[in-house]
């Protein structure tokens, strides 16, 4: 039995991750039956297919509208491009620009039988496994030879709009200690049904992600890892409508750390929860397989409510998270779940409640790389108090061994951080993080205190918000706003036209080779 | 002037307050004390520390004194400074636009509605164009409020409509139509590149062409938004920094009765 310092009783634990597992058995049940555009684009792209046509619309676009207005997105795109390989001996790259330029369709070539395709397909798959196992291979290199900073990892995001500006950033934040570093994406990229392509220049509020992008970042990172000894992480966002797509990405340029929430779009996007649910267990299948460690947001879930009065939302969406990630095989250390500090300040004791809930979480998720957020909602502009706000949510973080520590800036809600507001932000963790190292090995919790009996008072709430969505199964519960009190119709929002059920013979060897080849 | 203000036992400057002529208050009057930091792309060293003191006398700083400097990254140094500044505002001939509102709590604004409209105000609110935060809207709008101030959600004489985030000014106006609108509201929270600008001169642009402007109550709200600029933009309102859903209530059922009595 694990000892708790909260006094938790882990039965109820236990009785939590089950209900939260019956939840997951449920939507997995509907997952397998399905595909999406997102799911065939990314297919595409591990068979190595990039580039953009004479219109800059991305290859795999190109491919997947094709079928889908053929009405065969049911079938997948691989039996046809098996089928195009073997007809015209061309390669997956090759094959799209000829279809881009009009000069093929692959659906209307003479049939080949099923194992012959999979066969000529063969090739492509095994280059496309071998690409990303060396790429987490030459990550884990890093990892034993130059090694990694100490937990939790401070993380900071860039910001410019210029992947090149980014690097500057990104290269002098690592300098200053920074573990992981999180472009943030261009304002409105989740609701683009396609990735852009190439190097870019211009964003509102973020970087577009793009594979070049990608590729310049952690090319930079590498260097600066090398100069200062130590790993530093490229984060990135395998969300929105192209989750699957920017996970195959992401896993083919040695991303380390991804945004990645199984409800997170359907609730705060709009996106429609049959695509989103079938689109995120693609994603976390790749992100398993290349050894990235994917970030749920439940943060989000206290940027509009209260953090008091919902923070058994934030844990029963942790559970259900951990429960769907487990489905697509990702390691509890792969995991990081989230939550936040974004109690009011004005609030009496408000630091022995946030202390609370991040113990719990520790405890309930013992080896989970849990990612803790910084205040957001109350961070007024008044960046004096806001400094001394991050100092309080950075020793929440030393004393509950968090692992990624998300650094709150002072500038937070005025501007996207200067080079100044990160050094400022890293300094005060290192300060705080070196100072109180150990204090959550020293310190006790008084029993029956404020913080044991808040940690069991939200537990008990989460459960019995677990237990009503299990009821309900959790496309009813988010049609009826259980979550979040946000109502989400199932064939409502976006996304729900590149939504297929599987055909008969449909083809997508990925998942069994990911979820086997750890 | 030399040898600094701190080791000056008799201030040589006029220790009297004039509002004509205000400047920075240190720790006495009309000291011109102010901190400011900021980052020169130079690396760290004596002429850094040469360039800040000569930058902040090209401000207006006198007695410019870097009390910390730190190199963030190669060729990139960060001040900590203090200076006395030299320039001087005219406080007395301040005029400042504002909304032209007395400010009531939620009772007061429900009840002056009840008893000068006798119905519901429709409210339509959204964060328009690209930006994905519903901080703002949701603080104004949603039951909860924000810091005690309850949200329009809350009020009985307010029939509120948040669309959330995301929403493209077409939509934003066909929504207004069908819900039969008596106010817009719309949030700007990501202002990079002054987006938030383009999106709101399309909006007014937009609602002109329906001919729909002067049938509806236009505010806009965020944290780079001021009542000025809102105007500037064509707009009835704008609500900035620090204020609340009370203040954006307020507003609403005054202005509505005001054009009524026109």
């Amino acid at each position: 039995m694990q000892n708790s310092k909260l006094g938790l009783d882990f039965n109820k634990v236990a009785h939590a991750k089950a209900v939260a597992r019956n939840i997951a058995d449920d939507v997995q049940k509907f997952v397998d039956q399905y595909t999406t555009v997102a799911v065939e684009r990314t297919l595409c792209r591990l068979l190595g297919i990039d580039g953009v046509d004479a219109n800059t619309v991305p290859l795999p676009n190109v491919l997947v509208e094709t079928i889908k207005e053929k009405g065969v997105l049911n079938q997948g795109v691989l039996l046809f491009l098996g089928n195009a390989i073997i007809e015209t001996g061309m390669s997956p790259q090759q094959i799209a620009e000829t279809v881009a330029e009009g000069r093929l369709d692959p659906t209307t070539l003479p049939a080949h039988p099923e194992e012959e395709v999979k066969r000529a397909l063969q090739p492509y798959v095994d280059a496309s496994i071998k690409r990303i196992s060396d790429r987490r291979a030459k990550k884990e290199n890093y990892l034993n030879t130059i090694g990694e900073g100490p937990k939790p990892y401070l993380y900071v995001i860039v910001a410019t709009g210029n992947i090149y500006e980014d690097v500057v950033q990104a290269q002098a934040a690592a300098r200053q200690g920074a573990d992981i570093i999180a472009v943030i994406r261009t304002t409105g990229q989740s609701l683009l049904d396609y990735v852009p392509y190439g190097a870019t220049t211009e964003g509102f509020g973020g970087t577009f992600a793009t594979q070049e992008n990608f590729r310049i970042m952690r090319k930079a990172l590498d260097e600066v890892s090398e100069e200062v000894g130590r790993y530093i992480r490229l984060c990135n966002y395998c969300s929105g409508l192209c989750m699957p797509e920017i996970a195959a990405m992401g896993a083919l340029e040695g991303l380390d750390v991804m945004l990645n929430d199984a409800l997170y779009g359907i609730l705060f996007r709009d996106i429609n929860m049959q695509r989103t649910l079938v689109d995120q267990f693609m994603s976390r299948v790749i992100n398993g397989f290349a050894g990235v460690i994917i970030n749920t947001g439940e943060d989000n879930y206290l940027t509009t409510a209260d953090a008091v009065e919902q923070a058994h939302t934030v844990l029963a969406s942790d559970l259900i998270n951990e429960q769907l990630a487990l489905l697509a095989g990702l390691k509890e250390e792969q995991m990081g779940l989230g939550h936040a500090f974004e109690m009011d300040p004005s609030l009496t004791n408000g630091f022995l409640l946030e202390l609370a809930q991040a113990q719990m979480i520790r405890e309930i998720f013992p080896k989970a790389t849990l990612k803790y957020m910084p205040p957001t909602k109350f961070m007024t502009g008044n960046i004096f108090r806001g400094h001394i706000q991050d100092a309080l949510f950075n020793m929440v973080g030393i004393w509950t061994s968090q692992g990624i520590q998300l650094l709150g800036m002072p500038t937070e809600a005025i501007h996207t951080p200067f080079m100044s507001d990160r050094y400022l932000s890293i300094e005060n963790a290192k300060y705080i993080f070196n100072n109180m190292k150990d204090i959550g090995e020293e310190v006790e919790f008084k029993k029956d205190g404020i913080v044991q009996s808040r940690a069991k008072e939200v537990l008990d709430k989460a459960i019995a918000l677990l237990e009503n969505i299990e009821r309900e199964g959790l496309f009813t519960a988010l049609e009826k706003g259980i979550f979040a009190d946000v109502k989400r119709p199932k064939n409502g929002g976006k996304g729900l036209e590149g939504v297929a059920a599987k055909g008969e013979h449909y083809y997508n060897p990925f998942i069994e080779l990911m979820l086997n080849n750890k | 002037m030399s040898g600094g203000l701190y080791s000056t036992e008799k201030k040589d400057f006029d220790l009297t307050l004039d509002l004509k002529k205000i400047k920075p208050y240190g720790d006495t009057m009309n000291d011109g004390k102010t901190q400011l930091s900021f980052t020169l792309p130079v690396p760290a060293g004596d002429e850094a520390i040469e360039a800040a003191k000569q930058l902040m006398k090209k401000m207006g700083f006198e007695n410019p004194l870097v009390v910390y400097h730190k190199e963030l990254t190669k060729g990139f140094t960060f001040f900590n400074c203090y200076g006395s500044c030299t320039h001087t505002v005219d406080y007395s001939g301040i005029h400042v636009p504002k909304v032209e509102s007395t400010k009531w709590d939620m009772k007061e604004t429900d009840d002056f509605i009840r008893e000068n409209i006798g119905r519901p105000l429709i409210v339509v609110g959204a964060s328009t164009g690209t930006d994905a935060h519903t901080v703002g809207i949701d603080a104004i709008m949603n039951m909860k409020g924000f810091a005690g101030h309850y949200g329009l959600e809350r009020y009985e004489m307010f029939e509120a409509h948040n669309l959330g985030s995301q929403v493209p000014n077409e939509e934003f106006i066909a929504k207004a139509i069908e819900l039969k609108a008596d106010a817009l509201l719309v949030s700007q929270t990501v202002t990079q590149k002054d987006i938030h600008i383009k999106n709101l001169l399309e909006l007014v642009e937009m609602l002109e062409a329906e001919g729909l402007r002067d049938k509806v109550i236009l505010a806009c709200g965020g944290p780079r938004i001021t009542h000025e600029l809102a105007k500037e933009l064509g707009y009835d309102a704008g609500f900035g920094m620090n204020t609340y859903a009370d203040d954006v209530a307020s507003f609403i059922a005054q202005e509505f009765v005001r054009r009524k009595n026109k």
